[in-house]
């Protein structure tokens, strides 16, 4: 970490009649503005003054604070933090897509809609769906979509009592968001002491009122759901349908088929399954594919294939509608389409093995250390409740803040919500038996620091550029900008 | 099997087999019903080489026609500097996590404070969330945030005059949030304020109004606001991110929400995206603000830092009683929104607008000089972007401009042209749709 730049922001080094730009020359000076100051702002936004180099160490500066993939490895429990390949990034950079207008004739960009209605159709054959939409921008906004999508096949069939959506107590906390916001009341359905949805359970949930069971399989604890011919089929004679949450597809990649398990909606997080960068935090996407009989739903516009082979947009009255403003985060549907023709069929077969062979070895390598709460084969993921010794005092946060100190990420921690001290691991299929090797055997340090010198875990971090930043005080008085941070000095 | 971004050897493979006491990887699925297992390999293509994957894009490529862009209708063709891709693709931003462990994601964490911080003043509010998805979603959570403000009210007045996808994406989540949207009409291109005024029922949780609008007209809103408030009702305002720099701000208008999409700010237009969607608002409304915020604090040695904070807003803290779902959001956008307007500062932002603007009204000008085409709506202020009426079809100038490689605009119907013009487009690319537009 450099001193000389730590924490400072662009604001502060910023002064008055520097630059950093140089744009065309202005051909116009003859040409008067002509509106009205009533519509124009009265003074100068508060931003920065600043030439490029500064710009430029500022930032590079501030990029060495931070930990991606490309830095070390990942294991954030559902986040699926493969490696980018680089590839990708060229492709997304390309220069002939950057200057193409959302709105420009579809006769001037078959080639982007072509990229776009290959993907969809690549995506059909991974989710054993009918057709995907690109549109939706996020996982999140392809669960919205999805359970929009839901939601106007039951009004198209006069069905509207179906007012209800069942999720598991262990689903990742945006399903029961998404189906609030897309206006369903969410029913719990708990889960057994092995981990999946208890099928007695569910039975006597599932009636008329019904609209949906939304379920992620593996679940969030990286448990196969080894019920869901069973759960799709109540489900269906019940009326309701079957969404697929697609955050945990990554190990049945080449298995399995949410199509074929009985879901009749999904949606992919393609920063997770299909490798593209979650460039903290966004822009990622979240197609969404239905089964057949609903491509009609699927939201506007659609991208077709004619009969002449030429692609093109349609929107339909019977649509869900429109769920955003363009076809999507359309340089990370390349990256996908990149990363799925690089991988091929055959390292498509095996990249889902792959993840879950490293998750079950590190499982079996830390299960004494570590307590299994489900001691079960897992798929790409496992959680453990903490450490196995539960008399030293570290907590979770310990370990994961531990982790830091030498040079890993941490789990997600705390997540599912079904044990008190969740740590969530997922290694991924990109990461080698050396360095799964290396995290073991620094899990396995720490759970005897744990014993021996505790302190050292309970104050960890002790390397990193910043310990123990105070949430409480950030909460408490909220200062979100500079301004406030200066009306505050 | 081998593959380059996977490590695996088959003596690592066998080795890890053993330890998990298993014989082979098909093992690892012993849970998975028979009957459920693909049994097939997926009906994709072969494994491509890089070279063969490069080969792929440049095919697709030819495709796609670069044209000169007036088009605009929300997205519009700015300048990028060369700065902003280089910092984005560092990969110690670019892959990333979102920032849940601040010791060692001061980066990306500091980065949207500056966002947030810029955005702020930009709109003329106290705060601005971590970034949306695109102007039209932001748009509808800045609907949904007005119900979920006001609590009994259930009805949104939006005016006609919002750009059509954002409209669109606003009816959408309206329809199945199951909240009242109700058109405030137009009026010789601006929304009609007599009518808004006389929609403000009690059950009003709040306005949405755009800056500029889907004509690219500077809508004088005065008093509006005030109007709005005394009936306890919340406005919102959407605007394009780039004319704020220059045009009177949702704050100065009273607006308590500004929605909208940060594309032109320099985003290349990319077909689509990625974009940003910008969400701010007066502080009062901070913790009805969806999606992540990141605040100031002080770490143990006293050392200022960020974190993610309120977090108990967010979905994954709320579930069933959320008001929003967003999660992930447009992240790395909102450093290029940074990295953009810290080399701009706010005389490149000003210079960029005055440049647009003047080549705006030079074209308008000139187009009207041809007696073929008259602005659609006299002599209201615009910025960058007017309609014109058109003697010829609009379908006639399309055919003709693409020929030259020229796209003249959106066509909003059979006679009418949005034309949008930036700092990119050069007076003899002006000069030549004007010399197409005197042939037709």
């Amino acid at each position: 970490m450099n001193r000389e730049y730590y924490g400072k922001l662009i604001f502060e080094h910023s002064h008055p009649n520097r630059r950093g730009y140089k744009l065309p020359k202005c051909e116009y000076n003859d040409v008067d503005i002509e509106i009205p100051a009533s519509l124009l702002r009265s003074s100068a936004p508060l931003l920065p003054e600043a030439d490029e180099l500064t710009v430029v160490r500022h930032y590079t500066n501030m990029s060495a604070n931070n930990f991606g993939v490309d830095t070390g490895f990942y294991p954030l429990g559902s986040c699926t933090m493969k490696y980018n390949p680089k590839i990708n990034e060229e492709i997304a950079a390309d220069n002939s897509v950057a200057p193409l207008h959302p709105f420009q004739p579809t006769d001037t960009v078959q080639g982007a809609l072509e990229a776009y209605h290959t993907l969809q159709s690549y995506l059909s054959e991974i989710g054993g769906m009918a057709e995907f939409t690109l549109n939706p921008y996020a996982g999140a906004h392809g669960e919205l979509t999805g359970l929009m999508i839901i939601k106007a096949y039951h009004r198209r069939n006069g069905d509207t009592g179906r007012i209800n959506v069942i999720v598991p107590d262990s689903a990742h906390g945006t399903n029961p968001a998404s189906a609030a916001v897309a206006g369903f009341n969410i029913i719990e359905v708990k889960s057994r002491p092995d981990g999946t949805v208890d099928v007695e359970d569910l039975k006597p949930l599932l009636n008329d009122t019904i609209a949906a069971v939304m379920m992620t399989n593996p679940n969030t604890l990286g448990i196969f759901e080894k019920n869901i011919p069973e759960i799709a089929r109540l489900a269906h004679e019940a009326g309701a349908l079957m969404y697929y949450d697609g955050a945990n597809l990554n190990p049945m990649l080449g298995v399995a088929r949410p199509g074929d398990m009985g879901f009749d909606v999904m949606h992919i997080n393609l920063h997770k399954t299909f490798s593209t960068p979650h460039g903290g935090g966004g822009p990622g996407a979240g197609p969404v594919g239905v089964r057949a009989g609903m491509e009609h739903l699927l939201p506007n516009p659609r991208v077709v294939k004619n009969a002449d082979g030429a692609y093109s947009l349609i929107c339909a009255d019977d649509s869900m509608g429109r769920i955003s403003g363009t076809l999507g985060n359309f340089t990370v549907i390349l990256r996908a389409l990149a990363y799925i023709l690089s991988l091929g069929r055959s390292g498509l077969a095996i990249a889902g093995k792959l993840a879950t062979l490293n998750a079950n070895y590190i499982k079996e390598c830390l299960r004494d250390l570590y307590l299994l709460p489900i001691d079960t084969v897992c798929k790409h993921e496992f959680v453990f409740d903490g450490l196995a010794d539960k008399s030293t005092g570290v907590t979770t946060l310990n370990v994961a803040k531990r982790l830091l100190d030498y040079g890993f990420h941490a789990p997600t921690i705390y997540f599912p919500l079904l044990f008190h001290e969740s740590l969530m691991i997922e290694p991924t299929e990109t990461e080698s038996k050396e360095t799964i090797d290396r995290f073991i055997e620094v899990m396995r340090g720490i759970a005897i620091e744990a014993k021996e010198n505790p302190d050292i875990v309970k104050q960890a971090p002790h390397n990193t550029p910043v310990r123990h930043p105070d949430d409480t005080k950030a909460a408490l008085n909220p200062i979100v900008t500079y301004q406030e941070l200066i009306e505050n000095a | 099997m081998t593959h380059r971004y996977f490590p695996h050897t088959p003596e690592d493979i066998e080795a890890m087999l053993a330890t998990c006491g298993v014989k082979s990887l098909d093992d690892l699925y012993s849970d998975v019903p028979e009957q459920l297992l693909l049994g097939r390999e997926y009906n994709l293509p072969e494994e491509m080489s890089e070279k063969e994957v490069r080969d792929f894009f440049k095919a697709l490529a030819s495709g796609n026609k670069a044209l000169t862009c007036f088009a605009g209708a929300g997205y519009y063709d700015h300048y990028t500097p060369a700065v902003v891709p280089a910092i984005l693709s560092r990969s110690e931003f670019l892959t990333a996590y979102t920032p849940y462990q601040p010791e060692i994601s001061q980066g990306t964490l500091q980065y949207i404070f500056e966002y947030q911080s810029m955005m702020a003043s930009l709109t003329g509010l106290d705060v601005s969330n971590a970034s949306m998805y695109d102007g039209a979603t932001a748009t509808a959570e800045a609907m949904m945030m007005m119900v979920a403000a006001a609590r009994k009210r259930n009805r949104v007045l939006v005016s006609s005059t919002l750009l059509p996808q954002v409209m669109d994406v606003v009816k959408t989540y309206a329809s199945y949030h199951g909240i009242t949207l109700d058109i405030i009409p137009e009026f010789d291109g601006v929304t009609s304020i007599d009518d808004l005024k006389s929609m403000l029922a009690a059950d009003v949780a709040g306005v949405i109004l755009p800056t500029p609008n889907k004509y690219g007209i500077l809508e004088d809103f005065s008093g509006v606001a005030d109007a709005i408030h005394a009936n306890k009702s919340l406005l919102a305002m959407n605007c394009v991110a780039s004319a704020l720099g220059v045009i009177k701000t949702p704050g100065e208008w009273g607006a308590d929400i500004a929605a909208g999409d940060a594309q032109s700010l320099g985003m290349p237009l990319n077909f689509g995206g990625p974009y940003l969607g910008f969400l701010c608002c007066k502080k009062a409304l901070i913790r009805k603000l969806p999606g992540r915020i990141v605040g100031a604090t002080v770490d143990e040695a006293g050392q200022r830092s960020f974190v993610l904070t309120l977090q108990a807003r967010e979905q994954h803290i709320r579930r069933e009683k959320a008001t929003s779902n967003i999660c992930s959001n447009q992240g790395l956008m909102s450093l290029f929104v940074s990295v953009y307007l810290s080399l701009l500062g706010p005389a490149g932002l000003k210079e960029v607008n005055d440049v647009s603007c003047k080549g705006a009204r030079y074209l308008a000008a000139k187009l009207v000089s041809t007696g073929k085409v008259k602005l659609t709506f006299g002599d209201r202020p615009f910025l960058n972007e007017f309609a014109v009426t058109t003697e010829f079809d609009t379908a006639t100038l399309m055919e003709r401009c693409l020929e030259c490689g020229i796209l003249p605009g959106v066509a909003l119907d059979d006679h009418t042209m949005l034309i949008a013009v930036t700092e990119m487009r050069t007076r003899a690319e002006i000069d030549r749709l004007i010399e197409i537009v005197t042939t037709l």
